[in-house]
């Protein structure tokens, strides 16, 4: 039950829903994180407006964050899924090190993907190294929302 | 249960968890609730809430950065609000907070409303148990936003700090009735912008005329948060506040009235849940409905008559 007290009541005491949004059976955490120092913020903060309006719980941290800072706000939110950003070209130092050190504190129920301008022929060895999925300039935010959705992993 | 002994150990990954079971109203989290209790009530919990941008989680971050240097460990709360149209929400206020996202002294933890009107989200309440048995010492709560009577946060902090802004509006705007009552502390922050003097003048006045409160006059302080001004002063205030409150005996007052308010709620919530569920068993409680709804009964004998029936 994720309704407000008040509403609780109400909505069951009229067999009606108040407010279906607010009463999802459980709300999926993500984490959207630009890693490294670069400053392109439009696409992760698109892309964190299109997972809220999704009906997701967005932890947004900023710019300029290192792996270990990542991790460490994963780990604190509980979050489902991690969702890096990265336009700068050290994705493939960055996003494999995020993995590594989620590996290392033994959280394996969290899915990380990634978009920015990351070239194809990276795509492949970066999916190697445990990032689920890539979405690179142009794809719909909608694809992603659903990947994130079929692909997390159920908790209680 | 595993949970708990991984809780008492300061498991960062085993509070976190904890706090989505809780948050998510699970089964599991009720049972852990129930062992972790007996040892929460250590914490100094610091309630941070005013109109929104007024700068509290910037203040938040800079009072933790005064705590750690005194050495104490801290919890942090931060909520946002939950997109009524969507249920989804933005939790943004950890983007003030990274200096300490590597301190293994500060955790840090983001909360949706999910429709919880009052400026808190309805679990905040339990989450701040979850931190206190984990042997945070200090917790600080940010609000959302708030208006005038989002003042839920009294019930859950020891020291209410009000956050307010020069150049609100000609009088103090955004902080009317309801938040000026709760204060204990006020804050102007953005002190580094025009007006201040006049905010705080102008607070002076407001709490002139509000109904007298002889044991304790909150102090106004200005801060720049964004520089670090007047935190100290700010992390003084507090400390004074806290002891304060120990020397009249008044931290186990407010203690008492959580302890009342959250078992209150509990059995209200349930009491009304297990009452209904009985009800709706049978579909009695749509055919009741819908006699009341063609007046063949009145609302009122009908609720009497399922109270009865329960045996109430
Ligand atoms: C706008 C822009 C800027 C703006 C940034 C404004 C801001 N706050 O974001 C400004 C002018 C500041 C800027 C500066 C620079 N830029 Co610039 N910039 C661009 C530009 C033209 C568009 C980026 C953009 O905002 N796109 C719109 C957003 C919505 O799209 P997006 O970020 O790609 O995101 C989409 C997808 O990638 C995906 N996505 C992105 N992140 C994520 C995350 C997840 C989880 C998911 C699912 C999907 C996803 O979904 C989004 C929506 O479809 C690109 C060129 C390009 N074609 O990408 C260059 C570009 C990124 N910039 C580049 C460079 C080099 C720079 C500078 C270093 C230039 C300089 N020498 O000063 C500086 C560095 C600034 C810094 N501090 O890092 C290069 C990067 C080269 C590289 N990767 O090796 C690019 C590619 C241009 C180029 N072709 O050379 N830049
Ligand atoms: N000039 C000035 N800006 C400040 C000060 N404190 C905070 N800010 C800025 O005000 C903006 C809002 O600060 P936050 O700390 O996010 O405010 P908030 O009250 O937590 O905001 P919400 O959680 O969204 O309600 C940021 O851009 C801060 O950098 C200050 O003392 N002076
Ligand atoms: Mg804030």
């Amino acid at each position: 039950m994720t309704e407000s007290r008040g509403e609780a009541t109400q909505a069951s005491a009229t067999g009606r829903e108040v407010n279906d949004t607010m009463s999802e059976a459980r709300k999926i955490r993500l984490l959207v994180a630009k890693p490294g120092l670069d400053g392109h913020d439009r696409g992760a903060k698109v892309i964190a407006r299109a997972f809220r309006d999704a009906g997701f719980e967005v932890i947004y941290t900023g710019l300029r964050q290192t792996p270990e800072m990542i991790v460490s706000a994963a780990v604190q939110e509980d979050v489902d899924a991690i969702g890096l950003s990265c336009l700068s070209g050290a994705h493939m130092y960055l996003f494999p090190r995020i993995v590594e050190l989620l590996r290392e504190r033994g959280v394996d129920d969290v899915i990380v993907f990634a978009g920015g301008t990351i070239p194809d022929e990276d795509i492949s060895a970066l999916k190697k190294a445990g990032i689920a999925e890539i979405f690179t300039p142009g794809t719909s935010t909608s694809v992603a929302i659903d990947f994130v959705r079929t692909h997390v992993r159920p908790r209680p | 249960m595993e949970i708990i002994e991984r809780i008492r150990q300061r498991d960062v990954r085993a509070i976190a968890r904890l706090m989505s079971l809780v948050e998510n109203n699970a089964p599991e989290a009720t049972a852990a609730l129930k062992e972790l209790y007996a040892i929460t009530g250590q914490a100094f919990i610091v309630g941070i809430t005013g109109p929104p941008g007024s700068g509290k989680s910037t203040l938040t971050d800079q009072l933790t950065k005064e705590f750690r240097g005194g050495g104490k460990t801290v919890g942090i709360i931060a909520v946002d609000p939950t997109s009524p149209f969507t249920g989804g929400a933005i939790l943004a206020d950890r983007i003030r907070m990274q200096q300490h996202s590597l301190d293994a002294g500060v955790f840090i933890r983001s909360m949706a409303t999910r429709g919880h009107l009052g400026g808190l989200a309805k679990a905040t309440g339990d989450v701040v148990n979850v931190l206190d048995a984990a042997g945070k010492e200090v917790i600080l709560v940010e609000t959302v936003g708030v208006g005038q009577d989002e003042v839920e946060v009294v019930k859950t902090a020891d020291t209410c700090v009000v956050v307010t802004v020069p150049g609100l509006g000609d009088d103090v705007q955004a902080i009317k009735a309801g938040i000026l009552e709760i204060a204990d502390i006020f804050v102007v922050n953005k002190a580094d912008r025009e007006g201040a003097d006049k905010t705080v003048a102008e607070l002076q006045a407001m709490m002139g005329l509000a109904p007298g409160r002889s044991d304790w006059s909150p102090p106004i302080l200005k801060t720049v948060a964004t520089q670090g001004q007047g935190i100290a002063e700010l992390a003084q205030g507090i400390f004074a506040h806290r002891a304060h409150l120990d020397r009249q005996g008044l931290r186990q007052t407010r203690q008492r009235e959580r302890s009342r308010a959250l078992f209150l709620e509990l059995l209200q919530e349930q009491g009304t849940r297990r009452l209904l569920e009985r009800a709706s068993a049978n579909g009695t409680l749509e055919q009741t409905i819908e006699r009341i709804a063609r007046r063949e009964m009145d609302p009122y004998s009908a609720v009497e008559e399922l109270l009865a029936k329960a045996g109430l």
